[in-house]
């Protein structure tokens, strides 16, 4: 009974006829639009993995030449394709069966010291043969990924660093964190360290501009540069965002508002408004607009970002200006991080950019 | 009989009263069949709530309000039971995960494995996934939101997530990621305004503008205020009166009556009273940043400009400390000493500059 709710749809046929039905009424069919275009465009092989050039040659001599695999660990920033390498390179080396020779474990599994010590190990312990069912040869280990390493306790790491070790024969390890400071030293001294830098601008838009083409999605190039501009090298946010506004928009086709909507990024008229607040100098003003600027439920943190972008660039502030400026923003995104109220938060800011501004 | 906020509550997406483009944008959404995951965020008394019903009647039709509560019992690592309030239908689950406290990762982490586990039974009648929504999830600690990330697309074919939040500020970056991001905004004063006479027209009541504005300028564009003060005023006196004044919450006058203390006089006897209400203020309930707020609303009153910016300093500069901290009363109490020395060393300089 178990089994049977806990495996995929029920009914394939009645689904088909579903989603038939749904197609008559001029919508697109369930089947098409579920996957998730993150899932969908996921890189398939390690090839097709974009501008992480270093771990992609490592990779491929595993792959081309069978040379031995390292353990590894890939960090770098959210949606630079970390999952999506060690996913592809698990497929090629192990074909169909991929999915009995890989564990993965995430931040959302139970990860304690006590699921280290169970079911890894009980994981790594497993042999594994040097062929597949129909014959051909693959390697003989298994891959746990760590995924979220970074959420890992410290005891729970610490448990890894002799099971890596000892188990090198029959396993091999990659851990995947955001940060690689929030690894333990021991941990990161026996992987390899892979940095996975942000996409380039070209490389995603090429990517966003393949997809616009498959899913039939009307959206001009100043657009899509827009959403990769504000995305800043996330791929997997760009995607998403993608998705969400054609959804949105229907047929119809997507405009830069919808765009800048969907990302939540705030209207350059709020932070130049933001600015003459400073100039001007008035307290009654400044509570009015920070009040506002709330009701209108942009984050806080947005700001705080868009408005450092147009501090640093901009020309007619003083050196001495920005620097002050810079200050209380970075003192002001501490403590909003750390969950103070948006409303003395950012009127304490815009009080110092008054000031800075006054001289 | 039921509350005006509720009995004129929109059930669908074309009638709201405000952000039709948005409304919009949802209806295409659900038309075609299928939609990410949603992440509503706008401040309280926008209308998140209201158009994620919408939202789940369009998609589900009438049985969606038919809502039973249930309790689920979850088991901490540590063997200790705890019980949390659901409010259900045959199609979606409501839950408030911070209710669990320290304990929300086991919550989201049961919750969700265990509804996505079970299918739809009739998927040809209905969609073939449920609706999982989570309400505060800015409250969420941060354990708790980091479980939530490879959850929600894992699950992705048996259920959806709607998440519901007041500022998306304390939402990590990797959920925003995966979700369809919303904002609803706050009402303009002219929605409110015209939200609250049509109210009065289906009421069979007359209101007059003058005393529309008065409650939407005290409602912090709050819509479900705004309409509670209209009935509470109803209430109160009717044939309305344009000079009636409008019911402000007790707690308001209260935090503007401790103001007045502080300002009146600046010793350590003071103090000593001030703190009394302060107790007064905590033990019911009120969260102490709506009081930083609205103290220091109270307090800058008359001020000079200077005087102002370092007030906002500390202001800001005690709320980040009371966070860190945990005897609330500590930091509340310094800000109003600290306020205290400020304000008296300028009245004195004020004075010493007039003779």
């Amino acid at each position: 009974m178990d089994s049977f709710l806990k495996t995929g749809k029920i009914n394939q046929d009645q689904q088909s006829t579903s989603s038939g039905l749904k197609s008559k009424d001029g919508s697109r069919g369930i089947s098409n639009s579920t996957t998730p275009w993150v899932e969908k465009y996921r890189p398939r092989t390690v090839d097709e993995v974009s501008e992480q050039s270093e771990i992609v040659a490592v990779l491929k001599q595993c792959l081309e030449q069978g040379a031995d695999m390292p353990h590894l660990l890939f960090y770098g920033p959210p949606g630079t394709g970390k999952t999506s390498t060690i996913i592809a390179a698990a497929r090629q080396l192990f074909g169909d069966m991929y999915k009995n020779r890989m564990l993965e474990l995430n931040a959302s599994d139970d990860r304690g010291i006590q699921v280290i010590r169970d079911k890894v190990k009980t994981f790594a312990q497993l042999t594994a043969s040097d062929r597949r069912p129909d014959g051909k040869p693959c390697p003989p280990f298994k891959i746990v990924v760590l995924d979220e390493a970074d959420s890992m306790t410290a005891p729970a790491q610490a448990a890894l660093r002799r099971t890596i070790e000892r188990e090198t024969k029959t396993t091999r390890f990659c851990l995947i964190c955001n940060y690689v400071s929030c690894i333990i030293d021991p941990l990161t001294s026996r992987c390899s360290k892979f940095r996975f830098k942000p996409l380039s601008h070209e490389i995603m838009l090429t990517r966003l501009e393949h997809i616009c083409k498959e899913e039939g999605v009307k959206c001009a190039p100043r657009v899509l540069a827009r959403l990769v501009d504000a995305s800043g090298g996330d791929m997997r946010r760009a995607i998403t965002s993608l998705q969400s506004t054609a959804r949105l928009k229907g047929e119809v086709g997507i405009e830069e508002v919808d765009v800048l909507e969907v990302v939540g990024t705030v209207p350059d008229i709020w932070l130049d408004r933001m600015i003459d607040m400073g100039r001007m100098y008035d307290y009654q003003k400044m509570d009015g607009f920070v009040e506002d600027l709330i009701f209108e439920a942009y984050s806080a943190s947005q700001i705080l970002e868009q408005l450092h972008d147009k501090i640093v660039f901009s020309t007619d502030l003083k050196d001495n200006q920005k620097a002050i400026i810079c200050k209380s923003i970075s003192i002001c995104a501490y403590r909003l991080q750390e969950g103070c109220s948006e409303y003395v938060t950012l009127l304490n800011l815009l009080c110092s950019v008054a000031k800075a501004l006054k001289g | 009989m039921s509350l005006w906020a509720d009995k004129y509550r929109p059930n669908s997406l074309q009638k709201v009263d405000y952000h039709q483009d948005q409304a919009q944008h949802l209806t295409n959404l659900v038309n075609q069949g299928d939609f990410p995951h949603l992440l509503f965020y706008g401040p309280n008394g926008a209308g998140k709530k209201t158009r994620i019903l919408a939202l789940l009647r369009q998609l589900y039709g009438p049985g969606v309000e038919r809502l039973r509560t249930e309790h689920m019992n979850f088991m901490t690592p540590s063997n200790k039971k705890f019980e949390i309030m659901t409010v259900a239908s045959n199609y979606h689950i409501e839950v408030n995960a911070s209710d669990a406290g320290m304990y929300d990762r086991i919550v989201v982490m049961e919750l969700i494995k265990t509804v996505a586990q079970t299918h739809q039974l009739d998927s040809t009648k209905q969609r073939h996934f449920k609706v999982i929504l989570l309400t505060e999830v800015d409250r969420l600690t941060k354990e708790a939101q980091q479980a939530l990330r490879r959850t929600m697309e894992k699950y992705m074919a048996t259920c959806r997530i709607i998440l519901c939040a007041n500022s998306i500020g304390q939402v990590i970056p990797a959920i925003r990621s995966r979700c369809l991001a919303v904002r609803v905004p706050a009402p303009t004063h002219e929605d409110i305004c015209k939200i609250l006479k049509t109210i009065c027209k289906k009421e069979g009541l007359t209101l007059p503008d003058e005393l529309a504005l008065i409650i939407s300028q005290n409602c912090e564009r709050n819509l479900r205020r705004a309409i509670l003060m209209l009935e509470a005023s109803k209430v109160k006196q009717y044939p309305f009166d344009v000079k009636q004044s409008v019911v402000v919450p007790d707690w308001q006058l209260y935090i503007g009556d401790t103001a007045k203390q502080i300002l009146s006089q600046q010793t350590p006897g003071k103090l000593l009273e001030v703190r009394s209400m302060l107790y007064e203020l905590i033990v019911h309930g009120i969260p102490t940043n709506v009081i930083f707020k609205f103290l220091l609303k109270e307090l800058v009153k008359n001020c000079d400009i200077s005087l102002k910016h370092d007030i906002v300093e500390i202001a800001s500069f005690y709320e980040h400390s009371l966070l860190k901290g945990n005897k609330t009363m500590f930091h509340l109490e310094a800000f109003v000493a600290k306020f205290m020395l400020l304000y008296s060393k300028f009245m004195e300089e004020s004075l010493h500059g007039i003779f």
